[in-house]
């Protein structure tokens, strides 16, 4: 079924007009070649009934009944339904990048307010519409810092997501730069500031560090940043949005450039996406940020109105000299965020904040008090913890998946000396009896 | 329309969330130096007046549910609905992406692997790769992704001193822009006056430093270049390799493999040729195959599947570019167009691609006596024509643009590609009809005729949209980027 | 005396110190400016090296030094209001001024006539 409107006679006529007798001389006549392949390995097209029935087949083999404790930058958070319904709205989701701004007004006004949204929650006074997801927004930050201060160097906190430097890696190993990382032992939960400030030098273009960072520690960088910014190095955090609803915001502890994974504000896990990166910074730096931004506007009639703006920064005014090669970015998303804020509100988003803090501490003492178990540093948290189990972590989650428990996450994976530690999150998603069940399972796990 | 911040009152709000069923944690849990001073700003409003606010504001866009958006090169088709419905399926949303990274973890997830498991196969067939990743999380991110692997492999092969990618002057600026970000230099080929690649140009540009051209197939004059082939086997004859910028796929789909044309890579845009809503500018994805030479140098992780029958993620290939992407790209995107690969088939597609350009076709034949071509050539899935002829009267294809939206059209693609002056780049895709088309029509010669007689009148347009022309410049001078 | 380069920059120089900016021809070229990006104060360029930008609504432009010096002065101005470069490009909307600049690049400038010659005026 491949949705197409016109019938046999209608293609007939339109033939007839262009002076053609069939489809094969109009490919002739354009020039195209002959059909290279038979597509043989190609199926039959199905209906809608049979593709329905499939890809519910499909939806139906995936495990969904584990009690998640995950996370890592991606949330388990409740989405109200009225989101759903929004978004499903066919003027913001059938609708292109809205070049033409008479005709996309809706797109336009909702950018702003996400913009505004998100200003208002990090503390900053400029956004972008947004990025592809915070890992390449992290590295979009490095790159403009690099661009601002025409210089190579960066320094990475300890604690940046290893998802986030995994994707920085990738897309900075073509770029003429020298990164260096901040290790600190296997048995801290915390950045080490003083030695991001001793590695920044007058050759730095950023500091890039993470608040809350990988292992859930909540560290005030206000005295190391305002140090940082001596030597003219930018400060760059990525960081969670639905923290900052209780945490003080990046805007008040100096930093230049915010940007973080917009996933728990509104959007399900999906499977790894689509997501939303966002980035903000302030007025001074707007026109070396990268991405679509709307600004507001007048008509000639004097109308109030929303349009794109500051395009010269963008791949396609500005070409190989662009900012990012970024067009499309992830707008329905950004929409998502707004919509979820905007439900929750003022009151509702510091609800969700405090009710995560609460059960993270909750989870927190009744884990610890399993033998042999313990966190991981002390810094203050938010939702998130490391604990250190008296056996392979990796070998206790798969047991737990077992129970119908996704336990967090081992960080093995990431940092090998880390093998018997696990970093747990807790939403307000979870409940009382979740985390009772979730302890108990995991201390027969670890004792009988 | 009033912003968001400016409705509702203080103390209202549209979510109410459980009551808390565990100990409060005591204040001293974070330090107040710690904490925010006051509450973010965010909106105090019911359910009843977001939703009222936010579908107002959806009606004032136009969107292809409501409106024929013939914007060129941007391929705005139907988006079927069975897509949202499939990917919107609990056991698709509701999974973790770091689950099937715990251990056994994959098991848990072997629907969504297969899905995207299939969605590759079926894609590297189209497309007539050996191989596809789903990762890149839009089209310009598939660029990026296909152009770094060009840089690995010549790397591997300690060919390093290939610094330069070779990009025709019709190109999209992704392209150049997403060169440099790859860390290659870009530089321009010229195009002849058929509008295809000039090969003496192109000859003269080869060398021991070129790494590789980026060639969008069809052109972004909506013409299949005589001389791809040729292009293609010059690049390679000089060492390079060759990447096709797959915007225009739609136009071929079904009938012609950019894989057996000798291209080494190419990405997809999803929402192009596979009828993922565009959302207003994303999500998309761009999904990019490559040829047998390319493989080892895949982003991470790629999805394998074993001789029982089961899938799995696997991330040992040491000659990987890495990490493109967090996960497995922009998963519920890319299910939708797993369920419209399964819907179209071998057959559909076929059918898909010459629909597109006889849409384009007759368009351009009823639009011909009226507009201005560059080139006289029969055009794939969209054709370009020019205002020039209007513009000495002083109607520029911005004013045309803007007399099409008070009739109830979105405008064409304008003033691209840069090679062409008054660009108007007009594409119906295969899911409009003969009637809207003709209909479209009708308004372009009714405008066309209006020049004559009364250029002002279009000039004055649009009248009867929520808004008129904005100031950009006083918006770009002193941006006004947020409310505070 | 004003000279001028390919790139549509002009330089005059008095007393030892250059000054630069877009010629008028680029500044119409571009259309209403929104932005001018500005070198720093003490940087120093090569004739020939991109030094700052110009950008409209639909365009952005590199500026090049059209001699080789060293930016002793900018033109605050511009930062607030960039129309002032559409309305004297070459008198008040100069761009910035060098010191220590290397006068023997002045052979490879054109004349003004040269220069309208050159963009068939």
């Amino acid at each position: 079924m491949p949705f197409i409107a016109n019938t046999e006679a209608e293609r007939q006529e339109m033939l007839a007009a262009i002076g053609c007798s069939d489809l094969e001389q109009l490919w002739e006549k354009a020039a195209a070649p002959k059909p290279t392949s038979d597509f043989a390995t190609l199926p039959e097209g199905r209906s809608e009934l049979e593709v329905a029935r499939h890809l519910t087949h499909l939806a139906g083999k995936n495990a969904t009944d584990l009690v998640c404790f995950l996370g890592m930058g991606y949330y388990d958070h409740f989405i109200p339904a009225a989101v759903g319904e929004i978004i499903g709205r066919p003027g913001f989701y059938t609708a292109y990048t809205p070049y033409q701004a008479e005709a996309s007004q809706g797109t336009l006004q909702a950018i702003f307010e996400w913009q505004s949204a998100i200003c208002r929650l990090t503390g900053m006074s400029v956004a972008n519409a947004s990025m592809y997801d915070g890992g390449t927004a992290v590295f979009e930050a490095m790159a403009m810092a690099m661009r601002v201060t025409r210089r190579r160097h960066v320094v990475v906190a300890a604690g940046l997501s290893p998802i986030f430097r995994n994707i920085l890696k990738c897309y900075s190993d073509s770029q003429d730069c020298e990164i260096t990382d901040i290790v600190l032992g296997d048995d801290d939960d915390r950045s080490g500031q003083e030695k991001v400030l001793a590695a920044v030098t007058d050759k730095t273009a950023c500091a890039i560090v993470q608040y809350p960072n990988a292992f859930g520690a909540v560290e005030d960088w206000t005295k190391t940043i305002a140090a940082v910014k001596e030597a003219g190095t930018l400060a760059v955090c990525a960081t969670y949005p639905t923290a900052l609803a209780v945490l003080k915001t990046p805007g008040d502890m100096g930093f230049d450039i915010v940007v973080g994974e917009g996933q728990p504000l509104g959007m399900p896990l999906s499977f790894g996406g689509p997501y939303l990166g966002f980035m903000c910074t302030d007025m001074k730096l707007m026109r070396r940020m990268p991405g679509r931004i709307v600004g507001q506007a007048q008509d000639s009639s004097g109308r109030t109105g929303y349009v794109l703006t500051m395009q010269a920064r963008e791949q396609h005014i500005r070409r190989s000299g662009a900012m990012s090669n970024i067009c499309s970015n992830e707008n329905l998303c950004a929409l998502t965020a707004l919509v979820y804020m905007t439900l929750l509100g003022r009151q509702g988003l510091v609800e969700v904040a405090e009710l995560c803090m609460d059960k993270a501490r909750y989870a927190l003492a009744k884990l610890t008090s399993i033998k042999g178990v313990r966190r991981i540093g002390s810094q203050p948290f938010f939702n998130e913890f490391v604990l250190e189990l008296p056996k392979d972590a990796d070998e206790v989650a798969g047991r737990l998946v077992e129970k119908g428990y996704a336990a967090g996450f081992p960080l093995g994976r990431y940092y090998p000396a880390r093998k018997n530690q696990i970093l747990v999150s807790v939403t307000e998603k979870r409940t009382q009896e979740e985390i009772n069940g979730f302890a108990n399972a995991m201390e027969a796990v670890l004792w009988s | 329309m009033e912003l968001i911040f400016k409705l509702g009152a203080p103390g209202r709000r549209g979510v109410t969330l459980p009551k808390c069923d565990v100990p409060r944690h005591s204040d001293n849990d974070l330090p107040a130096t710690l904490r925010r001073s006051a509450p973010a700003g965010l909106p105090e409003v019911s359910e009843l007046e977001a939703v009222r606010h936010f579908t107002l504001l959806s009606r004032q866009n136009m969107g292809v549910d409501t409106h024929f958006y013939p914007l060129g090169s941007c391929t705005m088709k139907y988006n079927p609905k069975i897509n949202e419905r499939l990917s919107a399926l609990p056991g698709f949303t509701d999974q973790h992406p770091l689950l099937p990274q715990l251990p056994e973890g994959g098991a848990l997830c072997q629907g969504s692997l297969e899905a995207l498991y299939e969605t590759e196969r079926l894609l590297s067939d189209l497309m007539g790769f050996a191989a596809t990743t789903l990762q890149p999380m839009a089209g310009a991110n598939g660029e990026l992704t296909a152009i770094t692997m060009f840089a690995a492999y010549h790397k591997s092969r300690g060919d390093e001193r290939r610094r330069i990618m070779l990009v025709p002057d019709a190109a999209h600026g992704t392209n150049p822009a997403s060169a440099a970000m790859a860390g290659f230099e870009s530089r321009d080929i010229p195009s002849n006056p058929e509008g295809d690649v000039d090969l003496e140009g192109l000859q003269a540009m080869l060398g021991p430093e070129v790494a590789g051209i980026m060639l969008t197939c069809p052109n972004t004059l909506g013409f299949f270049d005589h001389n791809v082939v040729k292009v293609i086997e010059m690049v390679h004859q000089a060492g390079a390799l060759a990447y096709c910028d797959g915007a225009n796929f739609n136009a071929i789909v079904g009938r012609v493999r950019p894989g057996d044309l000798g291209f080494d890579a190419m990405h997809v845009n999803v929402h192009k040729t596979f009828s993922t809503p565009h959302g207003g500018g994303g999500p998309g994805a761009g999904p990019v195959g490559v040829c047998e030479r390319l493989v080892p140098f895949l982003p991470k992780s790629r999805i394998v599947k074993d001789a029982d029958g089961t899938y799995r993620l696997e991330y040992n290939y040491p000659q990987s570019i890495g990490y493109i992407a967090p996960f497995y790209g922009n998963f519920s995107v890319l299910l939708r167009t797993y369920v419209y690969l399964l819907m179209c088939g071998r057959e559909g597609f076929r059918r898909i691609s010459e629909n597109a350009v006889l849409n384009a076709n007759y368009l351009r034949e009823r639009l011909a006596p009226y507009y201005e071509q560059k080139y006289q050539r029969s055009c794939m899935h969209e054709c370009v024509l020019s205002a020039s002829r209007q513009s000495a009267k002083g109607v520029r294809a911005l004013d045309i643009a803007k007399a099409l939206l008070d009739v109830g059209f979105h405008a064409p693609t304008i003033y691209f590609p840069l090679i062409v002056p008054e660009a108007m780049m007009i594409e119906p895709t295969e899911t409009e009809s003969k009637a809207t088309i003709d209909a479209f029509c009708e308004v372009m010669i009714a405008i066309a005729k209006a020049v004559e007689t009364d250029p002002d009148s279009v000039k004055r347009s649009p009248q009867t949209m929520p808004i008129g022309r904005m100031d950009e410049v006083a918006a770009a001078r002193n941006p006004v980027l947020a409310s505070l | 005396m004003k000279y001028y380069a390919e790139t549509h920059e002009w330089v005059e120089i008095v007393d030892g110190i250059a000054t630069v900016g877009i010629t008028e021809f680029a500044a119409e070229e571009l259309g209403d400016l929104t932005y001018v990006e500005m070198p720093a104060i003490g940087a120093v360029f090569e004739a020939g090296a991109v030094f700052g930008s110009v950008e409209s609504v639909k365009a952005a432009s590199d500026i090049y030094a059209p001699l080789a010096g060293k930016v002793c002065e900018i033109n605050d101005a511009l930062e607030t209001n960039p129309e002032v470069l559409n309305e004297a490009a070459e008198g008040e909307g100069w761009i910035c001024r060098f010191s220590d600049v290397d006068q023997s690049g002045l052979s490879k400038l054109m004349s003004r006539e040269d220069y309208l010659k050159s963009i068939g005026k």
